[in-house]
């Protein structure tokens, strides 16, 4: 297990958002109430040119959150052992105060989908994730943040419901827990179980970081709502709700606003940065 | 560090592993059924609710080929790349997590599209925009302007070897694929011909530039490392042009 108690930057418990270039003007000359930055790992994984500069002079002023998209940590094959040696490259240049991965697959032989696919929770697929976990871990020589994935479908053959399986990752590994609050409420609509008996479930002093995104509302093929993770929007009124629930029995901790698609200008981004600062304010300390 | 308590060994393939293997075929085959042992976590079967999955790898895939090859797209339109992107990541998917390296393999594709074959020079629009790509994520280098070349004593010159920035790249063509680009960014209709486009990135921003036919086997022979007496001696009239374009284009990184 990964020793976390050297003095590591850590994220600070303010809201951060994604990093998308558009913003870099907007943030170098006020970035309230964004205290922090999130990018994913594999768009910075080029030799140079702008994205690598601009990375160069942010990191100078704000604490990074390294998220990387690209690993199927979840996946049945092997890590891709390239694909580590990029990241531990992009992280040793960094100092990023957090890595994070996903509960997810995304590699499958040599494709990749580009896309965060499920798994089903078995003792196999347990064991799996938490060598995988293990290996990423050794590979950056830092800890890891693993974080919840959304869901549209279960397996038939899952033994483990999601918090207990999180817990158990890292029980074994000494990971941290991404907390997707967004994800939470996704699949507990889409499965038709409780957000709030989620939390409850869910090893929250684990948890290293908060994200917080937009979805939009389909339906099922029995016409029940069906929510699609697509951070193109702002943050729902349940996930705010729910986001309080969690801060009450957390307390403070990191916030991401993720807003990937239709990107909007940096004030409407703020303002959702500035509702996480306030959910920040009322939580017990 | 200490050693963690789950070993890194592979755990043998489990029932999960061969129900699996479905998931990744049905993704990108819409034909294909869902795979089995999904349900909807409330005892029901999980329906339409797999083309979730599958619908997010389409748009995923087509996206980033849409991000990369804005051109290619604006001359075929929407409706025609999505089928053809579709088409593409079915026989092509990426292959790699870096996804400003997908699309490598399209430009060849695109040549052996049957549907794509009336517009001729697409493939070589589509190489063109990976060039521009790959010269945007590509190493740093300062450039060398027009006085470096003054700076050499005349003795040395026929000895001298340009190095060209990580960030040049030479798209040659029997169509106007400069040109091309140029009227979707504002410039003029394209006239039929050959162009080949010299890719260079001062700053941060890539650009194309036309090199005379003239002058091709002098830059070819540049950036095979000759030095410049023998690229001379291939285009006597075209090097002082040639050279202007390398010096004021910030093609080179060093004369050597």
């Amino acid at each position: 297990m990964l020793d976390a108690s050297a003095a590591a930057p850590r994220l600070p418990a303010a809201p951060g958002v994604g990093y998308k270039p558009q913003h870099y003007a907007a943030i170098l000359e006020d970035p309230a109430p964004v205290e922090w930055l999130e990018i994913h790992a594999e768009n910075y994984m080029g030799e140079g040119g702008r994205p690598l500069a601009q990375l160069r002079a942010l990191r100078e002023r704000f604490p990074i959150s390294v998220h990387g998209v690209g690993l199927s940590i979840g996946g049945a094959g092997p890590l891709d052992d390239a694909h580590l040696a990029r990241l531990r490259q992009l992280c040793d240049w960094l100092e990023p105060a957090s890595f994070s991965e996903h509960l997810a697959w995304s590699t499958h032989e040599s494709a990749y989908f580009d896309d965060l696919l499920p798994l089903p929770y078995t003792d196999a697929t347990l064991a799996r994730v938490c060598a995988h976990v293990s290996q990423v871990q050794e590979a950056l020589g830092r800890p890891m943040l693993l974080e919840n994935p959304s869901s549209y479908l279960a397996f038939a053959e899952s033994t483990w419901e999601e918090p207990a399986f999180l817990a158990e990752i890292a029980r074994r590994t000494g990971c941290g827990l991404l907390l997707d609050i967004n994800n939470v409420f996704i699949s507990a609509t889409n499965l038709g179980t409780s957000p709030r008996a989620y939390l409850d479930a869910f090893p929250l002093a684990e948890v290293g970081e908060i994200h917080l995104g937009g979805h939009d509302e389909a339906e099922d093929d029995a016409g029940r709502p069906l929510l699609i993770d697509s951070h193109g929007r702002e943050v729902a009124d349940p996930v705010w709700t729910l986001l309080d629930y969690a801060l009450e029995r957390a307390g403070p901790r990191p916030i991401l606003i993720e807003w990937d698609n239709d990107i909007p200008d940096w004030p409407t981004l703020a303002l959702e940065a500035s509702r996480a600062e306030a959910a920040l304010d009322v939580a017990p300390a | 560090m200490t050693t963690p308590k789950e070993t890194g060994g592979r755990q043998p393939p489990s029932d999960a592993d061969a129900k699996a293997q479905g998931f990744p075929t049905a993704l990108l085959d819409p034909t294909a059924p869902p795979p089995p042992g999904l349900t909807d976590g409330q005892g029901g079967p999980a329906g339409r609710r797999f083309d979730v999955y599958r619908n997010n790898v389409a748009v995923a895939l087509r996206e980033a080929l849409a991000a990369g090859f804005p051109v290619t797209q604006a001359l075929v339109g929407e409706a025609f790349f999505h089928a053809m992107a579709g088409a593409f990541a079915r026989v092509s998917p990426p292959q790699s997590p870096v996804m400003r390296l997908y699309g490598a393999a399209f430009p060849e594709f695109i040549a052996g599209f049957p549907p794509a074959a009336t517009l001729p020079y697409l493939a070589d629009v589509a190489r063109l925009e990976m060039a521009l790509r790959e010269s945007y994520h590509a190493a740093d280098a300062a450039p060398v302007g027009p006085d470096a070349l003054a700076a050499f004593p005349e003795a040395r010159l026929p000895a001298l070897r340009l190095r060209f920035a990580p960030a040049t790249r030479l798209v040659t063509s029997a169509h106007p694929i400069v040109s091309i680009w140029a009227a979707h960014h504002g410039g003029p209709k394209p006239a039929p011909g050959p162009e080949a486009a010299l890719v260079t990135r001062p700053g941060f921003d890539p650009a194309p530039h036309v090199v005379p036919e003239t002058a091709l086997p002098a830059l070819r022979a540049h950036m095979e490392g000759a030095p410049l007496g023998t690229a001379a001696a291939l285009a006597p009239e075209a090097l002082p042009g040639l050279l202007r374009l390398l010096l004021t284009s910030g093609a080179l990184s060093e004369l050597a």
